[in-house]
């Protein structure tokens, strides 16, 4: 695909992972694992895929983002100053009090959010809400919601699921950040989800599973036509690791709780910059 | 009640392509003429309230000026937090319908009992409450609704209701109307319950008490200045609604009456705090926990002469 373009999702990957890091150390805030996690699909959502206008955050033919899981708000705030929808310099005050930027996403106040989540399964219907009103109205613009795979035990995911393929919702792209890992441990050993891709494809959706740090294949699996026209809807099930980009955090559900201390964050700071 | 929001809700529909109405599989008949006329303007999302109230607010962040429609418990307790996270937080233009609010599916059993919802939906942030009185209340509310948008919660009767108010009813959102006034009593009320109040007034009457009676299509808004005069201009104010005595109209007056320095007692009839398991069509269940005329007829004499010599003496 575009070199170039990729080269620019790779710096702002690797600077949203910087932030993120800085953020839950000096915030102490959970879920730093699942932030790196999903930094490459944010990156290349912002870099390669979303048409969006930081100038003008309510442009109404804008693609529609949705981040469902809203624990990795972290993320999310920061591709988001990254894209130029706000200062850099404001990331600091994540978690801290009397700040906008909680721990869970929400659009009060930091521009460029679309919707607030933080409770799981809320994302997907609200999702398939804006990608149906925009095929009622005829308008181009694509609705793109990213899930956890934890998320995926709520009914409410499969709810949707049935909805958008039912009114053939092909405006809409849901993108699982299929890490492996939930709150207490692995995906299969809790609820299990495979074979995964075999459900969403049972549930009517066209499925794509790529490698969901590999930027070039993000970027074609979430190029999807700016069009009003019905088909199935896209799930893109993309393989992770969480926390991804510092060694001692991929695949420990301690890093969904822990924040890095002085010494971890140096440690960190230096392999996601190498 | 039912029709007469459905026509409503058409009329608007007609002239406005933005009205979308989305049914969690429930409305048979009712939705038929909506979903025929509109088809674009009309989703029946399946037996699926979480997926409704989320796409509700996208479709609403995206424009449209929705109505979500079930029945009972399912439109609002089915999916509580997606009205409180996705369509309150965001403000979004949904109203969230329940038809058959209180014990009008008596007989269906617990599951069907809309006996908390004034409660729970009135203490979510920025969701307006209303529940009508009678069908000319639907149609006040329904515009107001139409014309400055949800969150908000509509809790309907089912059908065959009486007819209170005269045609042409106009109310601003929030207020609350008096159907008759001079008296030494007021008894205030919302929802479908409302005839039964005014039948409560006429039997009263022939006690030699004077009752007023004012209908609250709103309870969120609450006309709190309607409270605030009345706390001082009645020996006794007496609330009436078919909802849980839990966090209702009764206990909305009673925040008000709370709080000012004065005011006249309060009595709140309602239903009891607890699941009913014993069934039985609308008037069998109110009469069963003293809802009908007669029983609150009795209950406010009860209570007056219980207070006499208290308070502030009537007469």
């Amino acid at each position: 695909m575009n070199r170039p373009l990729q080269h620019v999702s790779v710096a702002t990957a690797r600077a949203v992972r910087a932030h993120v890091l800085r953020m839950t150390h000096s915030g102490r805030s959970s879920h730093v694992g699942s932030a790196l996690s999903c930094a490459d699909i944010l990156a290349v959502l912002h870099t390669d895929v979303l048409e969006l206008d930081p100038e003008h955050p309510d442009w109404p033919d804008r693609d529609r983002f949705v981040m469902s899981k809203g624990h990795a708000g972290a993320a999310l705030y920061a591709v988001l100053a990254e894209r130029g929808f706000f200062d850099p310099a404001v990331l600091h005050r994540h978690y801290q009090n009397g700040s906008y930027l909680s721990g869970h996403v929400s659009h009060v106040g930091v521009p460029g959010v679309e919707v607030s989540t933080g409770s799981l399964g809320h994302g997907l219907p609200i999702g398939a809400g804006l990608a149906w009103r925009a095929r009622q109205t005829g308008r181009s613009w694509r609705t793109y919601v990213l899930l956890g795979d934890g998320e995926c035990d709520e009914g409410s995911v499969w709810e949707s699921a049935l909805f958008a393929a039912h009114h053939e919702l092909a405006n809409l792209v849901a993108i699982v950040d299929y890490n492996g890992l939930q709150s207490l441990g692995t995906t299969e050993e809790t609820l299990r989800l495979e074979p995964f891709a075999a459900k969403w494809r049972a549930f009517g959706w066209q499925v794509t599973e790529i490698d969901g740090h590999d930027h070039a294949a993000l970027a074609k699996a979430l190029a999807v036509p700016r069009s009003a026209e019905p088909g199935r809807p896209r799930c893109v099930l993309a393989h992770t690791v969480k926390g991804k980009g510092v060694s001692f955090m991929e695949n420990e559900v301690l890093w969904h709780y822990r924040p890095p201390d002085d010494a971890e964050l140096s440690r960190a700071l230096a392999e996601v910059s190498a | 009640m039912r029709n007469r929001f459905f026509a409503g809700l058409l009329a608007a529909a007609l002239v406005d392509p933005d009205v979308v109405l989305i049914t969690a599989d429930l409305g048979y008949g009712a939705v038929t003429e909506f979903a025929t006329a509109r088809p674009a303007q009309f989703v029946n999302a399946g037996v699926a309230e979480q997926n409704m109230a989320g796409l509700a607010a996208g479709m609403a962040m995206a424009g449209a000026r929705v109505f979500t429609y079930s029945i009972a418990n399912f439109p609002t307790l089915r999916c509580l937090e997606q009205i409180r996270n996705d369509i309150c937080y965001h403000r979004a233009d949904v109203t969230v319908v329940a038809v058959g609010g209180g014990l009008a599916y008596g007989a269906l059993g617990m599951s069907h009992h809309a006996t908390e919802d004034l409660a729970i939906m009135r203490a979510l942030p920025g969701m307006a409450v209303a529940a009508p009185g009678d069908p000319m209340e639907v149609s006040a509310v329904l515009s107001d609704l139409l014309a400055a948008g949800g969150p908000a919660y509509l809790r309907l009767g089912k059908t065959g209701e009486p007819t209170v108010h005269q045609p042409g009813l106009e109310l601003a959102r929030g207020e609350s109307v008096a159907l008759r006034s001079g008296g030494e009593i007021a008894l205030f009320t919302t929802g479908a319950i409302l005839p039964n109040a005014i039948r409560a007034a006429d039997l009263l009457a022939d006690h030699g008490i004077h009752a007023d009676v004012r209908s609250f299509p709103w309870v969120d808004p609450l006309d709190v200045p309607a409270v605030q005069d009345a706390a001082g201009r009645y020996a006794t104010i007496v609330t009436v609604e078919e909802h849980s005595i839990v966090g209702g109209l009764g206990s909305a007056v009673a925040e008000v009456l709370a709080e000012m320095p004065a005011a006249a007692p309060l009595l709140r009839i309602a239903l009891p705090a607890e699941a009913h398991s014993v069934v039985g069509d609308q008037e069998f269940l109110r009469a069963a926990h003293e809802l009908d005329p007669e029983a609150i007829s009795r209950r406010v004499r009860t209570h007056l002469e219980a207070k006499r010599g208290l308070a502030r003496p009537i007469r």
